[in-house]
């Protein structure tokens, strides 16, 4: 009797334990992601403008933001572009720089750190040098590639390179991917190597056969947190179209995302701009449920019970 | 068979290298003549950016609206006009508010529930760290409608910067699971020692595992900081409406706007974003990097 009851108080004090260890995110979790997420499927089917309280109004929103608001599907396609085309050369590019970083022999933590300096740079700070270095008529990249007889793109200010312009920022701060790749390549046994050598393989060969293999899971890492982030992307494009347009009114404008004609809008610029800008909160809480579903599919892939990326543990 | 030989065979005797010998050391010669070019290629495409940024913003105003590279004059003066434009300093104020405050309490409530999901066993760990790690991976996006209702309408509190600090002193996702990374690499027998020492729960915690902890503590301190640093969504929500709340990574943007034809001043403002966060970076390079492989690693 004794023995059990104490056994029971135990259990009892672990648990009261683990919960007073755990209450802070407990209490975030509620308060600033669970019943938030309870309210944007409530308000996804309310009319809501902030003012007049919120109506009920059924499938309406999610009619609308499908059908008839402008800008969802371009937006989506651009998220999809920054998802496929993006993340594939930022994943090739910080594998390739990662695999540069282990060959240099000389000054290697000078090479290291100005590699990876540029992945700090404050998002918008990046953007507005970008937004300058890109400019078509004075910035000294054009300047530059007309010097040596190459047409200069029009960059931020044209829809088929304002992409591209994302792109080779995001590939700019691509440090973050060159020290994971750089710490998994380190780890690849030795031996392997040699043994391919003794074998005869080539160059290439012990890239296929051995570097690929053992590396693979922090490549697909690197593609689903890609993947995730190129979803988020949100103040680079925003931030590049508002400088490129030259607006002029400054923060908290009325301008419309995605300058020029729509190039650089991206999803979760569509929640600002519905919420925020046009005040249908009930729309903008559509596209953030889209947001939600495309964000939890890509985690689940980098969560996958076997083989998954991140894993419990013990 | 050549292969082989392709690193150079040190021996104690003093012999001529033997022809394949002398190839295989051409060849390496050659390879680092390859690869140091090729990091130097690198170097400048990572580097260039900052300079000219750097170059321009000592331009007078008619050569930054030149294709010059250099300037001709050095107008350090540039700095001056951007601290004496009305707002920048309270911008800076700011910024470290959030920043400083923001990291303090993400520090103290991240740490014990790291702890937990890294060393007590319980029924729905696994769950709670999945829950963790959505969190983290979700876009603010999701629920910023009704988070943005709640502060402003509930609580009357946009135009500060209260709805970016507040919700920091109950945890943050990437923090925990950085953290909890991190503790899962302390082996238990500290804790078992701890226990047989007759430590509490609280006692282990805070005189065993912080100070081994500390690394790991540093780098979600350094993360916040940025995050904090270079958060533009967040001011742009809560305080758009107050310019004497906004950050300066939200102000920097409005700056362009305000100084329209002005890259210099644009460029100057724009290092004084950057420099910061590069001057920490270069006192705390180790716990950058310990945590940027951490959360690349498997746990």
């Amino acid at each position: 009797m004794a023995a059990t009851y104490t056994l029971r108080a135990k259990h009892r004090r672990s648990r009261l334990r683990t919960l007073a260890f755990l209450s802070p995110w407990l209490i975030g979790f509620t308060v600033f992601f669970a019943y938030p997420m309870i309210s944007t499927v409530y308000f996804s089917f309310m009319h809501y403008d902030g003012f007049k309280p919120p109506t009920w109004v059924g499938t309406k929103n999610w009619k609308y933001v499908f059908e008839s608001y402008p800008f969802f599907w371009p937006a989506l396609r651009n998220t999809l572009w920054l998802v496929v085309i993006m993340v594939t050369l930022r994943v090739l590019f910080g594998l390739g720089i990662g695999m540069l970083i282990t060959k240099i022999k000389t000054g290697t933590g000078v090479f290291r750190t100005l590699f990876y300096l540029p992945y700090l740079a404050p998002p918008v700070a990046a953007t507005m040098a970008f937004a300058f270095l890109l400019n078509p008529g004075t910035g000294p990249v054009n300047s530059m590639l007309e010097s040596i007889g190459i047409p200069a793109p029009g960059w931020f200010n044209d829809p088929s390179w304002s992409k591209p312009a994302l792109t080779l920022m995001f590939l700019w701060g691509v440090g973050d991917l060159m020290v994971i790749f750089m710490a998994a390549l380190l780890d690849v046994p030795k031996e392997q190597y040699e043994a391919a050598q003794l074998d005869g393989a080539s160059a290439w060969q012990r890239f296929r056969f051995v570097t690929l293999p053992n590396i693979s899971p922090i490549i697909m890492f690197a593609v689903v947190t890609g993947v995730i982030a190129a979803m988020q992307c949100y103040t680079q494009p925003l931030v590049a179209g508002k400088v490129a347009s030259g607006v002029i009114q400054g923060a908290g404008t009325s301008f419309q995302p995605g300058y020029p004609e729509y190039s650089t809008l991206t999803l979760p610029q569509l929640v600002y701009n519905l919420g925020f800008q046009r005040f249908d909160y009930g729309s903008a809480c559509v596209v953030a449920l889209v947001l939600f579903a495309l964000s939890m599919a890509f985690t689940a892939l980098l969560m996958r019970r076997r083989g998954g990326l991140i894993q419990a543990g013990d | 068979m050549a292969q082989v030989l392709e690193r150079p065979v040190e021996l104690k005797t003093p012999v001529s290298p033997s022809p394949a010998e002398r190839t295989a050391r051409r060849k390496a010669f050659l390879e680092w003549i390859a690869v140091h070019s090729l990091g130097v290629a690198a170097a400048l495409f990572f580097t260039l950016p900052f300079v000219f940024v750097f170059l321009t913003s000592l331009m007078s105003d008619s050569q930054a609206l030149s294709r010059d590279l250099i300037p001709h004059t050095w107008e350090w003066s540039n700095y001056r006009k951007v601290f004496d434009t009305p707002g920048f300093l309270t911008w800076w104020k700011n910024t470290l508010i959030y920043a400083g405050l923001g990291t303090v309490l993400v520090v103290v409530s991240s740490v014990p529930v790291a702890y937990a999901l890294a060393k007590f066993r319980f029924r729905g760990r696994n769950l709670t760290l999945m829950l963790v790690i959505s969190m983290m991976m979700l876009p603010p996006q999701v629920v910023v409608i009704p988070m943005y209702l709640f502060w402003a309408k509930q609580l009357d509190l946009s135009g500060t910067l209260w709805p970016m600090i507040i919700p920091l002193a109950f945890g943050d996702a990437f923090s925990i699971f950085l953290l909890r990374q991190f503790l899962m690499t302390i082996p238990n027998e500290y804790l078992d020692a701890a226990k047989v020492d007759g430590c509490g729960d609280l006692r282990t915690l805070l005189k065993v595992i912080l100070p081994m902890a500390k690394p790991g503590i540093a780098a979600i301190a350094l993360f916040q900081f940025f995050n904090a640093w270079n958060d533009y969504f967040g001011p742009q929500i809560y305080a758009s409406e107050n310019p004497g709340a906004w950050t300066l990574s939200y102000g920097l943007e409005s700056f362009k706007g305000a100084h329209h034809t002005d890259w210099n001043l644009t460029m100057a403002a724009t290092v004084l974003v950057l420099a910061p966060v590069l001057l920490v970076f270069f006192f705390a390079q180790k716990a950058f990097v310990e945590g940027v492989t951490l959360t690349g690693v498997k746990g």
